[in-house]
């Protein structure tokens, strides 16, 4: 089994970092993966986004051009990769920042105000980890095993004091219901 | 026991590099090879290394040929308009004939370019790419367990045939992460005999230099270097060859497009067409007998390259232009994709070459 991950963003939403710890939880799991950030001057403001490839066997490409799951932080991003995601797909949408709907009938879609949750957590930069809280609900295949064990290699030492607010905003996502 | 860490693939060339006993790093800042040079400035001097931020590409590559001189291993790394700069120096080097290692992460180019993935700069590394003819043994890792694996290769072929080696990767090897399981401490300590570390005036002197102003000094040492490397030729090619057993079409690719061809050969073989990859691990020396046999047996040749159509130049000369050959590619950052190789496999097929 291969899941292939594509979440994008403004540059300073944790797009990247949100990829890094699903690829250390994969890692946690003894799974194969690779995570491939976009790099360059858009990364300043601009549009960010990573692939993350989580498998059972050797990942060849790591650039994911047709998604399982499309983790949409912004409108732009919805924009660009909606109908890139495979039929069957998931897309989870962060409705506070994105006021449309998706157009796609053949996709599932999840919309979660991961900014506004973050907010209302006092911890307005984790939007993404409340919408990967979400995505761990969602997507059984990926499920909530080993959570604590891979914030604590994505999270370093020295900001530890960061380790449960990350937390909180998983959970905080997990159990958000429309 | 190691476990495997997450690791870009800048990041695990310093660390392996730091592991098969390289203290010494000189460069210069470029994107995407840049977390190479930082990670080296934050490890070498908690372990009594030297971490050097030259004042340009030119200069990091001359000091690397000094450090080089005194028979310590060190490397330079930079990204494609640097690794032009170094040329002069590494011409240098090949002719005083010295180990060195010499990073390329390539972006595109010509001139400044982009700061995207890209394999042009194949011409430059396999056909000399400074003045004079010589060569470097140029690796091609295609995962980062590879360019940590091949880092501490790169070093070790260097040292055993006096001549610096390169390793050829691209911006999505340098910035991608995957577990890697780093290599050992290994300092493999080869005899140099030749090396200047002082005398101690027990024996002569040991005179490091590339120039001879006698022409027939310099052709013995041109012909003693190709000699070498008519060696290295027969010796050190390697590749890896996936689905090729039956192949009727083979996929030739390095770095990040054979990661892509590999998706395209899998997706292919489920259509019911027999294509396989042959994986250039070695550029130079290119494996040539495993081009030759192939085209015994398959029917054409894809090149699947990030540039305009260099490797398919070796491709043709080690076919002897038996069998077709197409070109599937993209340039200037952008990447082929799985559907496209697949596509013109088909083409092939069809016979539209």
């Amino acid at each position: 089994m291969t899941t292939q991950i594509l979440i994008a963003g403004f540059g300073g939403q944790g797009v990247l970092f949100a990829g890094k710890f699903l690829a250390y939880k994969a890692l946690i799991e003894g799974k194969q993966l690779s995570w491939l950030p976009s790099y360059g001057p858009e990364m300043r403001g601009g549009t960010a986004n990573c692939s993350v490839i989580i498998s059972d066997d050797p990942v060849g490409s790591p650039i994911v051009s047709k998604p399982d799951i499309l983790m949409a932080m912004n409108l732009p991003s919805l924009d660009k990769y909606e109908d890139a995601v495979v039929p069957g797909g998931t897309v989870f949408v962060d409705s506070t920042l994105i006021e449309r709907k998706v157009k796609r009938t053949d996709i599932n879609v999840v919309y979660i105000p991961s900014t506004k949750l973050a907010k209302d957590l006092n911890a307005p930069t984790l939007a993404n980890m409340v919408m990967v809280g979400k995505l761990f609900k969602e997507c059984k295949e990926i499920g909530m095993d080993n959570v604590e064990q891979a914030l604590h290699k994505v999270i370093s030492a020295r900001k530890a004091n960061l380790f449960d607010v990350n937390l909180s905003a998983i959970q905080c996502g997990f159990n958000y219901s429309e | 026991m190691s476990e495997k860490v997450l690791m870009k693939g800048n990041e695990a060339i310093a660390e392996a590099a730091i592991r098969a006993g390289c203290r010494h790093y000189f460069g210069y800042p470029i994107t995407p090879q840049t977390e190479l040079a930082a990670y080296m400035a934050k490890r070498m001097p908690k372990i009594g290394g030297c971490f050097l931020q030259a004042e340009s590409e030119v200069a990091a590559i001359n000091m690397v040929y000094g450090v080089s001189s005194t028979g310590k291993r060190v490397m330079t790394s930079s990204s494609s308009p640097g690794v032009s700069l170094k040329q002069e120096g590494i011409s240098y080097i090949a002719g005083a004939d010295l180990p060195a290692l010499i990073v390329n992460v390539q972006r595109g180019g010509p001139g400044l370019g982009g700061i995207q993935p890209s394999q042009s700069d194949y011409f430059q590394a396999t056909k000399g790419g400074g003045h004079g003819d010589y060569h470097l043994i140029v690796l091609t890792p295609a995962s980062v367990q590879e360019m940590a694996d091949m880092t501490a290769l790169a070093f070790d072929l260097a040292d055993k045939y006096r001549m610096p080696s390169m390793l050829l990767a691209d911006g999505t090897m340098g910035q991608m992460m995957e577990p890697v399981l780093l290599p050992e401490e290994h300092i493999n300590a080869v005899e140099k005999p030749w090396a200047v570390t002082g005398t101690g005036m027990k024996r002569e002197h040991n005179i490091i230099n590339s120039l001879y102003l006698v022409p027939e000094e310099l052709e013995k040492k041109n012909i003693e270097r190709f000699e070498r490397y008519k060696l290295i030729e027969e010796t050190e090619a390697r590749y890896e060859a996936f689905m090729m057993e039956d192949a009727e079409y083979c996929i030739v690719a390095f770095g990040i497009a054979a990661r892509i061809s590999k998706n395209a050969v899998v997706a292919l073989r489920q259509m019911g067409i027999k294509a396989g990859l042959i994986r250039p691990i070695t550029v130079w020396p290119f494996p040539k007998k495993a081009i030759a046999d192939a085209a015994d047996k398959v029917k054409a040749f894809v090149s699947v390259e990030l540039s305009m159509g260099q490797m398919i130049e070796d491709i043709k000369l080690a076919s002897g232009c038996r069998k077709p050959v197409a070109l599937c590619n993209r340039v200037g950052g952008m990447i082929p994709s799985p559907e496209e190789v697949i596509e013109c496999v088909k083409n092939m097929q069809g016979g539209n070459n």
